[in-house]
């Protein structure tokens, strides 16, 4: 439990007090997105600016005449919010070389869920990017369309039950793999790409800051347990996140510059992913002839890391 | 709350008091609330850490404790708990 | 007063939009629009103008990114056609509902399919509903000259919206004319800094498009369109300014012989100025012919149309896009409807037109004249015509 020897020492201390998302909000019980969106904006502070797609954390923090938000937030669209970001960036960069708003330095921030960055809006995310941007781009993946009833996105893994890829007498539910979004975001060569899960806080927190201190593009890939979606009791959220983790299903790790680095959060033999699966409703119909190739597949994908992160 | 009439709306629908949707007490949804054992407790801030909510707070004491006006009873900080200091109990 | 040049409608264009000390421009490329988009950049790339230009990977990205440069009380500006402005259809009502004056030139242009490269208005009508205020522009003067103005409409306090400027594509924004570039001092003093309702700022943290359901929707959208309804009044008091500061006076529904005439015809666009020739001849003739050209289109200007058309006996309108399916032309059932109160109306004839760049010469407006003015009326023109079509 080296977690609870960290935060022994220097929990709550080492974490901004302050709330910039506030209680209040209408995520479901036990939502480990809105946890990784809380601690997100406590890592980045007050002088940031949110572009927001649709979505669950959309509607669940700004319930009109309300808001959930202490920090500038937008919301336009679903598959947009990176060049809503990007036009907010080069507004706020304009204004401020041209005098007319106060000299400060502004992080400006995209999010999605995994459909809003994987799915469609893909090309909004390529496309702010390349083109080098001063911005964070975070996905929050929580792996299927949540706010739609739990639809399959390119980030649904595979055997997972949706509601548009559902388990079935002829059917094992997701047929396809989980499409790498980090990977693409490493090709697009941007100074800056991180996996992250808030059941991880220093280690989420050390990553937002580290791409907030960064002039330019980078990129965080937010695995966000999601009990509803993922037929799972509210109170395992946050274990389920680190099961994630430690099975290899969900590795941590960063690329800085194109040099890869594991997060010393992972262990040094994975658990099989059945110990993950388990607790899981979205996985429970599997059997063992098809949780096996998947687990291959993750063994496989972990090692591929390693030999990355090997070449610094 | 009384609602708006369309004379009364800000210009474009612009919410500019930030923080306001803590009116909406959320609270209300629970059915199990959590309880803290503060002989148990080490101070470590887990809970605090860990809560969807942001709605655990850490008393003068050092202790912790939960704002039930937002709490869901989600029970995340009884899970996460490494000392098993918070118990859930159920609502009512 | 001003300098006079001889150039390319959309270069003129982008250097009327320069003059306007704007912060932020993202455009994408789609013919006839590009012109705009390669001067303005020219312009940022020599350091005329102080701004970012934002070089998107699409239209749906050029709206989005000056929505979010305008969240920040950037002065933003974009400009597209066609497939382009169809691509951006899903941000314009949320740009208008979020109040923020935006600028945007159209370079108007058939939509798809199949795919047609040249002028008609079938890209803007379906945007009508959008709550953008939306003007139609008849020659590069009025271009150039709208181009500047509609920062000031947009930006005015009471009203806050976006604007479109619709110029021909190609049959304007590829005419080389010659026209009265105002002067850098000239539009500094005409419009004045862009004050923001609000701003994407730390320094007072709002939150902008926030989710509102059943309890509030329909507040929010009466908002809106008593904002747009409003904004008519900003509109005749911004044009009178500029009227007297550069002596060329625009007006909602402009009008050419109308005085005395028994039968009107209405264009929009740059279709104006070879229908003013057509009048020409059929006065010679002794037809008492006139014509209204539309200039605003968004918010509808109600009264000024029916009191241009009051006295005539046969309106003929003209549509250059086609509701399929439907009562008419867009403009048509526009008008039809506008009208329909009234105690004395004329009977209104619809020929859609000049479809994806098909050529229009004064002889087609003659020949509608001729048409019209052989139907006995009884027949009240309750149905529309392709004009010109191949049987």
């Amino acid at each position: 439990m080296n977690i609870v020897e960290n935060f022994d020492l220097f929990a709550p201390r080492l974490i901004n007090k302050q709330e910039l998302l506030s209680s209040g909000h209408r995520a479901c019980s036990g939502c480990a997105e809105v946890l990784a969106v809380r601690l997100m904006a406590k890592a980045l502070g007050e002088n940031t600016v949110i572009a927001s797609a649709t979505g669950c954390m959309e509607i669940v923090s700004s319930m009109f005449p309300t808001t959930a938000w202490q920090v500038p937030w937008v919301h336009v669209a679903f598959e947009n919010a990176a060049s809503v970001a990007s036009g907010i960036e080069a507004g706020l960069k304009a204004l401020r070389k041209k005098g007319k708003i106060d000299d400060r330095y502004i992080k400006v921030v995209g999010m999605g869920g995994d459909g809003a960055t994987m799915d469609i809006g893909f090309q909004a995310l390529s496309g702010a990017m390349e083109r080098g941007h001063d911005m964070i781009y975070v996905c929050f993946d929580n792996e299927a369309y949540m706010n739609t009833g739990i639809q399959r996105s390119s980030g649904t893994p595979m055997g997972a039950s949706t509601t548009t890829a559902p388990a079935g007498k002829v059917s094992m539910g997701q047929k396809t793999w989980k499409k790498n979004m980090p990977e693409i975001m490493v090709a697009h060569e941007i100074p800056y790409v991180a996996t992250v899960c808030p059941s991880y806080p220093l280690d989420f927190i050390r990553k937002m800051e580290k791409a907030k201190s960064i002039k330019g593009p980078s990129y965080i890939h937010c695995f966000s347990v999601c009990p509803t979606g993922w037929r799972a009791p509210s109170q395992t959220a946050v274990s389920m996140g680190r099961m994630a983790v430690e099975t290899g299903v969900f590795p941590l790790f960063e690329v800085e510059n194109g040099h890869y680095r594991v997060s010393p959060d992972m262990p040094k033999k994975l658990k099989p992913i059945r110990d993950y699966f388990k607790p899981q409703g979205r996985f429970r119909h599997l059997t063992n002839e098809e949780i096996d190739p998947i687990q291959e597949r993750v063994t496989i994908e972990y090692k591929k890391l390693m030999e990355k992160a090997k070449f610094l | 709350m009384t609602l708006k009439t369309w004379r009364e709306l800000p210009i474009g629908c612009v919410v500019s008091e930030p923080g306001s949707a803590s009116e909406y007490h959320t609270g209300s949804w629970r059915s199990q609330r959590p309880i803290w054992d503060n002989t148990k407790c080490i101070k470590c801030g887990i809970c605090y850490v860990f809560c969807p909510e942001g709605c655990v707070q850490q008393g003068e004491d050092g202790f912790f404790m939960a704002n039930m006006d937002y709490c869901k009873g989600c029970g995340i900080c009884s899970h996460e708990c490494w000392p098993r200091a918070i118990k859930m109990i159920e609502e009512g | 007063m001003g300098k006079r040049v001889g150039m390319e409608v959309a270069v003129a264009v982008a250097e009327a939009v320069g003059l306007c000390n704007i912060d932020m421009a993202a455009v994408y490329p789609i013919t006839p629009q590009s012109h705009i988009a390669e001067h303005l950049s020219d312009l940022v790339a020599d350091g005329k103008i102080d701004a970012e230009f934002v070089t998107v990977e699409s239209e749906h990205s050029a709206m989005s990114a000056v929505i979010g440069a305008s969240g920040t009380g950037a002065r933003s500006y974009t400009a597209t056609s066609s497939q382009g402005l169809m691509y951006m259809h899903e941000l314009l009502p949320i740009a208008s509902a979020m109040r923020l004056p935006i600028t945007m030139a159209i370079a108007n242009r058939a939509v798809s399919g199949p795919l047609n490269i040249l002028n008609d208005h079938s890209d803007i009508m379906p945007q009508r509903d959008s709550g953008w205020i939306s003007i139609f522009v008849e020659n590069g003067q009025e271009a150039i000259d709208m181009s500047i103005i509609a920062f000031k409409i947009a930006e005015h306090k009471d009203v806050m919206l976006p604007v479109n400027i619709n110029i021909d594509g190609f049959q304007l924004t590829h005419m080389v004319e010659p026209f009265e570039m105002p002067t850098q001092e000239e539009v500094n003093q005409f419009l004045p800094p862009f004050i923001p309702h609000a701003t994407l700022h730390p320094a007072r943290p709002v939150t902008m498009g926030a989710f509102a359901m059943s309890d509030y929707f329909t507040e929010i959208m009466k908002a809106k369109d008593e904002a747009i309804k409003n904004s008519k009044k900003v509109i005749l008091k911004v044009w009178d300014e500029w009227g007297r500061l550069f002596g060329r006076n625009y007006k909602p529904v402009e009008t050419y012989k109308t005085d005395d005439a028994d039968i009107l015809l209405l264009t929009m666009g740059s279709m104006g100025e070879t229908a003013q020739m057509a009048i020409d001849e059929l006065r010679v003739k002794g037809t008492k012919a006139g014509l209204v050209k539309l200039r605003l289109w968004r918010p509808f200007p109600f009264d000024e149309l029916k009191a241009v058309v009051k006295n005539t006996k046969k309106l003929i309108v003209t549509d250059r896009a086609v509701s399929f399916g439907g009562p008419g032309g867009p403009v048509f059932s526009e008008i039809k409807s506008a009208l329909y109160a009234e105690t004395q109306r004329p009977l209104i004839y619809n020929y859609i037109y000049g479809l994806g760049g098909r050529d229009v010469t004064v002889k087609d407006f003659t020949g509608m004249f001729e048409k019209v003015l052989a139907d006995t009326g009884n027949q009240a023109a309750d149905t529309y015509e392709f004009w010109g079509v191949r049987e």
